[in-house]
């Protein structure tokens, strides 16, 4: 430590930490650019449109039509948003207004486990719990037979993956508005189901919006999990039984043998492109939301 | 009337979330006991201590080691990298920024957004990268890869312990004649220890357990690690190729290694918890 | 009736946090329609017992209380009766301003709701009535639909009491209200009080001894859970009786 004399370890240590500042604040922009880069060779020769709404998926014939998996996309994400949303926000009122605190002290460490499960260990799960479930119990009920890899299984491991990054935003919410604002709702009169209802929750309801979108922009970018239950066949799925082909999968599933074909290397980097566009969207509205919070 | 409705959407609200509450907590006990209960079956000491034999893909023979020190190397190395370049930058924040409140918010959100990125997003760049600079899949590759995508993690988990830092600490630094990247290394530091701690053990956990990234630039091998410039097999990728393979004893070496992953991701959590409260005593409250 | 009508009758109330007495053998009367004020330095208890008069120590599963907090005779610790109507009887205005995350014009108009109240026009001239009569319909007439959050705090509490007086109470409830506030805000929400009591029983919580001068008509001196001493400021201010009422007003605890 006692290397250089202070004035010299005070600058260094400054350069290192002005050289940090540059890397990060640049890290988002050279991702864009350099992905956009990539991405112009295709879009030399389609259209935005077309790339984005055309159904066939011909890579050998220059072929780009991305429609199959966006929608696998749209399907998998909204249909995980549709089960997880209702349990954390339950759960966060639960364990936030109704419960006594060891409860929480029980749900914050089940929270942190599940957060830290790796992507690769819920599709493993998904595979050995989730599939099965689907093709023997879910799909027989509405008559329909399946092996299990098709899009609601995909949702199913997806809605367990975003539930504890939620949660874990919808509790601190809900943990941060003043007990007075509850004691006042109640000393009006108001019964604790409403002081809840008509109070706490608008009170938060721009956090919670906000919670839900950041669940969102990272379940439209969740790969490995996913990848490994929903089948991944190029066809528009007809119902949630059918199986499904992610935009993040087809990045996954294709890299190394898109190196052949020149156009294909631009359409993979042209999907993480989208990628990284529809998470940063998703970030930044929900980021000016929040900001916007204190409206009330 | 009236009241008695109301409590009526109370109590079926009321079933609900408990519902709710208990299907969180019964759905992870049910990951970890069906990861262990397939795990079990295939581990054993040669598992653990034997490269594959034969390919990965079809050998029969062997275990998980390339895996397991891989990705230990290179979670590892990743994290440590991150750390250097995370907590110089978390501190600059909060001692050198101190009065330039706007752009330490400009850099917080950012540094939110790039969190945000999906990991695949990651892989595909550092792919693209890698072709351009002419680069093979390698240990290196894979470091530099995933360093980028916890730095954000890093910096962030620790941002937020150092926000808590009084300022009146920095004043009484400031005032025994301490310049500031002492009073950030040696007072800021020492004061944040448990949480930089868990902060490490956090993105030691996405670092070791994350597949897309390592997916383009890690490569896999059946060999243990022996240069940066070489591939490197790891857990994640371990579990996603062996898994897909049609030998049932290949496709055990993918639920073991499921198993020790899960079970290193289980020990970090344990250990934030237990060292973030053991390290607190050195720590002054205010 | 009683001639002497005591509003409030407190009977050896007993408030534990776990097994620590928070509470002790607490007995007081508070007389209606006067400022009764309840003095102490802080930690003392007097918010806790401000929350046993309307029960939100429901609140705190922490908290237990035994015995008995008569309001017009009728024990509302272990009363039968719905809690919410009792509660709507007490106003209640805390440390700091919490308006509800609604407009102006709703964060009054919601009590009244609830109290039953319906119809565009009789809704309208109650939420009138009651801004009038904290002086503050002059000031946000023209903003009623704006969220409240963008009033001053002087403002949002005066607000927070109109919001208590919607709901028509007998008490107002005090913790503390003008702890937040500037003098001139403070000034004017004990000059409301002043002017309210003729209608209202009003229980205020303070550690200000200025204040308590100012206003009390009734003090009730606090200390570690215990009422030391009660009556008339005159009495309790002027001449105490015990020594530890003596040795506060020295200024001995702050």
């Amino acid at each position: 430590m006692e290397l250089f004399n202070r004035p010299i370890r005070h600058r260094i240590n400054t350069i290192w930490m002005v050289l940090c500042l540059i890397l990060i604040v640049s890290l988002p922009f050279i991702l864009s650019i350099g992905l956009f880069l990539k991405s112009r060779l295709l879009l030399e020769d389609h259209s935005l449109f077309d790339l984005l709404f055309t159904k066939v998926w011909k890579p050998g014939d220059g072929k780009f039509g991305f429609y199959p998996f966006i929608v696998g996309s749209v399907w998998v994400t909204l249909i995980a948003m549709l089960i997880s949303v209702p349990i954390c926000l339950l759960t966060a009122i639960h364990v936030t207004q109704y419960t006594r605190k060891y409860v929480l002290r029980i749900i914050h460490p089940a929270i942190d486990i599940l957060a830290g499960i790796p992507s690769v260990v819920y599709g493993v799960w998904g595979i050995l719990v989730i599939v099965p479930f689907v093709s023997r119990y879910l799909a027989p009920i509405f008559d329909y037979r399946t092996l299990g890899y098709s899009i609601i299984a995909g949702s199913l491991v997806l809605s367990v993956m975003i539930i504890p990054f939620m949660l874990n935003i919808l509790i601190e919410i809900f943990r941060a508005i003043p007990v007075e604002l509850k004691e006042a709702a109640l000393s009006l009169g108001a019964t604790r189901w409403q002081a809840i209802k008509q109070v706490l929750v608008k009170k938060a309801l721009p956090g919670i919006i906000a919670a839900f979108g950041f669940g969102l922009a990272r379940a439209f970018g969740e790969t490995m999990a996913v990848l490994m239950v929903v089948g991944n066949v190029v066809k528009i799925p007809k119902n949630i039984f059918d199986p499904g082909y992610p935009l993040p999968a087809l990045i996954a599933n294709n890299y190394g043998e898109m190196l052949s074909i020149p156009q294909y290397d631009s359409a993979l980097m042209f999907a993480a492109l989208v990628l990284l566009g529809v998470s940063l969207f998703f970030n930044v509205i929900m980021h000016f939301l929040i900001s916007r919070y204190n409206k009330y | 009337m009236s009241r008695i409705l109301k409590n009526t959407e109370e109590n079926i609200f009321r079933v609900l979330m408990f519902i709710s509450t208990t299907f969180i907590l019964t759905i992870l006990a049910i990951i970890i006991y069906s990861i262990f209960e397939k795990g079990i079956e295939f581990i054993s000491w040669d598992m653990l201590t034997q490269t594959p034999k034969g390919g990965y893909y079809y050998g029969k023979e062997g275990g998980i080691l390339n895996a397991i020190t891989g990705s230990l190397l290179l979670a590892g190395s990743a994290t440590l990298l991150a750390l250097v370049i995370g907590l110089p930058f978390a501190l600059f924040l909060n001692v050198f920024l101190i009065r330039r409140k706007k752009l330490v918010a400009f850099i917080r959100f950012l540094l939110d957004m790039i969190w945000g990125i999906p990991s695949i997003v990651y892989g595909a760049f550092g792919f693209t990268l890698m072709i351009f600079l002419g680069i093979k899949t390698s240990l290196l590759a894979g470091i530099i890869v995933v360093t980028l995508f916890i730095l954000p993690i890093m910096i962030r988990s620790i941002d937020e312990i150092l926000r808590t830092v009084p300022i009146g600490l920095m004043e009484a630094s400031y005032s025994l004649g301490s310049n500031r990247s002492e009073t950030a290394f040696r007072v800021f530091v020492r004061q944040a220890f448990s949480g930089v701690i868990t902060a490490f053990l956090l993105s030691f956990g996405r670092a070791i357990g994350d597949a897309a990234s390592v997916l383009f630039t890690a490569g896999y091998t059946d060999n243990l690690p022996s240069s940066l410039t070489e591939p490197v097999a790891t857990l994640p990728l371990s579990i996603f190729f062996q898994l897909s393979s049609p030998v049932p004893e290949v496709q055990g070496r993918a639920y073991a290694s499921a198993m020790v992953l899960t079970f290193i991701i289980l020990l970090a959590s344990l250990f934030s918890r237990g060292i973030g409260k053991r390290y607190h005593k050195t720590k002054i409250n205010f | 009736m009683e001639p002497n009508l005591q509003k409030i009758d407190i009977r050896n109330l007993n408030v534990y946090h776990g097994k620590d007495k928070i509470l002790k053998d607490v007995n007081i009367t508070i007389p209606e329609n006067k400022i009764t004020v309840i003095l102490g330095p802080s930690g003392c208890g007097k918010t806790t017992l401000l929350k046993c008069l309307n029960r939100l120590i429901d609140l705190y599963p922490e908290l237990k209380a035994e015995g008995q907090v008569l309001i017009n005779g009728k024990d509302v610790l272990n009363t039968s009766e719905d809690i919410h109507n009792i509660r709507q009887q007490m106003g209640l205005l805390s440390q700091r301003p919490y308006p509800l995350p609604m407009t102006i014009y709703n964060n009054i108009a919601y009590g009244l709701r609830l109290r039953g109240v319906k119809g565009r026009r009789e809704l309208h001239r109650q939420v009138m009535h009651y801004l009038q009569m904290v002086n503050l319909w002059d000031e946000v007439k023209n903003r009623l639909r704006a969220p409240a959050s963008r009033l001053s705090i002087g403002q949002q509490q005066r607000l927070c009491l109109a919001r208590g007086l919607a709901v028509n109470p007998e008490i107002i409830l005090a913790d503390e209200p003008t702890s937040a506030l500037d003098p001139i805000s403070s000034q004017i929400i004990e000059e409301e009080f002043i002017t309210l009591k003729d209608k209202y029983t009003i229980v205020l919580v303070t550690h200000i001894l200025r204040q308590a001068r100012r206003i009390a008509d009734h003090v009730i001196f606090m200390y570690l859970g215990e009422v030391i001493e009660s009556g008339p400021p005159e009495q309790v201010l002027e001449n105490p009786q015990m020594e530890k009422t003596k040795a506060y007003l020295k200024g001995a605890f702050n």
